[in-house]
């Protein structure tokens, strides 16, 4: 049985429905990236997934108990960064995670261990014992984070970790997800598509509040157009030479001339059913002699089919 | 158990983070101290009691608890805290009483700060102690009320000026049940079952009782029964309203 069980959530508010019938499980040692535009009903799931709003319908189920019929024992199991990482400001960085360390169970030795190892681990020393409200934004968001991971949890839900923090900060950030990931569910939502492939081992798309992708980063980018699509220089031939025999290889399907200088043409390949052409492209080169100043297989865009994906998904609502 | 006390430590500590509690205290001091002093006659009366002390308890809450209570849940709303809050491993039960108890524990802390007003008294005169006591009781348990109301408004709204508004005017209607005013309306016409029913939902009923030295048990589950059930209408109005 999966760790962390959603099937067939809903949620509406009034006639607007914001998550519509999201079902998809989480495999302990997986982080999952939960991808979709702004008002996609990201937050709305993830705060169902958490037991702090009830689902209209369907069932979230955390290590096999129920969130709705037995929640104080999941939410034990649970660690939650809410969006804007809120903290009660007049409280030190101290005092509140001294606090949610009392609510998690934590008493006298083990409670002062794990509250001063946490503060270690996202960098908090320096600012412990001063009022939140004073803090800046990535201090702020680190003490949200913070208060999510005191307890070890088994499950831990990130909304937008890492939103507002400069590229350092964000960097640290996903080193501590990426470090923790092995022995825990990590659920992180996020509008950056860079920090999908760098953290995340999976990744869903919602849209309209319906769940539209679902793959590891790898396997959405293969849905991108240009996905094993190569870009190619060349020297010592002329434009149409080239192309022609360029067209003659049966793996390529198009051939578009991109660019053209003195001595040096460029083409963008696409391939036929997604097949490699590096092989028959450097073969080619040898027999006609010609020179490769540039060669180069894309991967596709995650940002493109995630455009293309909820663009589709918005146009039919 | 065990949360609420952890909670209500956090939040009875807030108060004293911010000046909140300094600004509260003084104007309550204040206020009742030329209430009683002023308005009261304490000394004119030439008697040894805490009546005129008590007596303006019910107008002073009036203003002064919602002032209170109307940050205990909308400003949680208003930062976010409440998703927070409500995601960790406790029950609505444990956070509304947690929330509640430390403001009442607060207010309790101002009004033991009104001692030298029960030193005064016996210095001057030899005033029955018990009564005083009852006095206290009393005040203690119509500010009890008083907060369980702001406390169940304050969750409707994550805005705190209309927390505090409406809160006045809910406690108002629950102070003018039991004015001779409002009664006299009712007694041209309604049947005395109704008039007498109007009366006993007023505080003034209760807690004028319990300030004079009658202790009554009757009273005092009033006002128990009056926190439990706006308690409790607390914790349903969050379950239903959470998100917004």
């Amino acid at each position: 049985m999966a760790m962390v069980e959603i099937k067939n959530l809903c949620k509406h508010y009034g006639p607007f429905t914001a998550v519509d019938n999201v079902s998809f499980d989480v495999e302990r040692g997986e982080v999952l990236g939960f991808l979709g535009p702004n008002g996609a009903g990201k937050s709305t799931t993830m705060k169902m997934v958490t037991g702090f709003l009830t689902p209209d319908g369907g069932t979230v189920s955390i290590g096999g108990h129920d969130i709705t019929k037995n929640p104080v024992a999941v939410k034990k199991r649970i660690g939650y960064l809410p969006e804007g990482a809120p903290a009660y400001p007049d409280m030190t960085a101290q005092t509140f995670l001294d606090f949610i360390a009392e609510v998690r169970g934590l008493t006298g030795n083990e409670k002062r261990r794990r509250v001063e190892e946490t503060i270690n681990k996202v960098n908090l020393e320096g600012v412990v014992y001063q009022p939140i409200e004073t803090l800046s934004k990535g201090f702020k968001r680190r003490v949200g984070l913070a208060q999510a991971i005191l307890h070890d949890p088994e499950v831990l839900i990130l909304d937008e970790p890492t939103d507002g923090l400069d590229p350092n900060q964000k960097h640290e950030v996903r080193a501590l997800i990426k470090e923790m990931a092995a022995e825990k569910v990590i659920i992180l939502s996020t509008h950056i598509l860079e920090e999908v492939d760098a953290v995340c081992t999976r990744a869903v798309i919602i849209a309209a509040g319906k769940l539209v992708a679902d793959g590891t980063p790898t396997e959405l980018e293969a849905r991108s157009p240009q996905h094993n699509s190569v870009t190619l220089a060349l020297r010592g031939t002329d434009k149409k030479t080239a192309e022609r025999a360029l067209k003659k290889i049966d793996v390529i399907k198009t051939v578009e001339s991109t660019a053209e200088t003195e001595n040096v043409v460029g083409f963008r390949l696409y391939p036929r059913a997604n097949r490699p052409m590096v092989a028959a492209i450097s073969q080619l080169a040898q027999e006609q002699k010609w020179q490769i100043e540039e060669l180069h297989v894309h991967k596709g865009r995650l940002d493109e089919v995630f455009r293309t994906i909820t663009a589709n998904q918005q146009s039919l609502t | 158990m065990n949360n609420v006390w952890i909670l209500f430590k956090r939040e009875l500590s807030s108060y004293f983070a911010t000046p909140i509690a300094y600004v509260f205290i003084v104007i309550f001091l204040f206020i009742s101290g030329i209430f009683t002093f002023y308005l009261g006659n304490f000394f004119a009366r030439d008697q040894a009691d805490l009546l005129p002390f008590f007596n303006f308890h019910p107008w002073l809450y009036l203003f002064l608890i919602p002032a209170l209570s109307m940050r205990l849940w909308a400003e949680e709303r208003k930062s976010g805290t409440i998703e927070l809050l409500l995601t960790l491993p406790m029950t609505m039960g444990q956070a509304v009483s947690g929330k509640f108890l430390a403001a009442w524990a607060f207010t309790a802390i101002t009004l033991a700060l009104t001692f030298p007003m029960w030193i005064t008294v016996n210095y001057l005169g030899d005033p029955d102690n018990g009564t005083v006591l009852a006095g206290y009781l009393g005040s203690l348990l119509m500010a009890g009320g008083f907060l369980a109301i702001g406390s169940c408004i304050s969750a409707l709204t994550k805005n705190q000026v209309i927390a505090f508004v409406v809160s006045v005017v809910v406690c108002l209607a629950f102070i003018l049940s039991g004015f001779p005013l409002v009664l006299d309306f009712f007694s041209g016409w309604a049947p005395q079952v109704i008039v007498e029913t109007i009366s006993s939902f007023s505080f003034l009923t209760h807690f004028n009782a319990l300030s004079r030295g009658v202790v009554d048990l009757r009273d005092i589950i009033y006002f128990v029964t009056l926190i439990a059930f706006w308690l409790f209408a607390n914790a349903i109005i969050i379950a239903i309203k959470k998100a917004d």
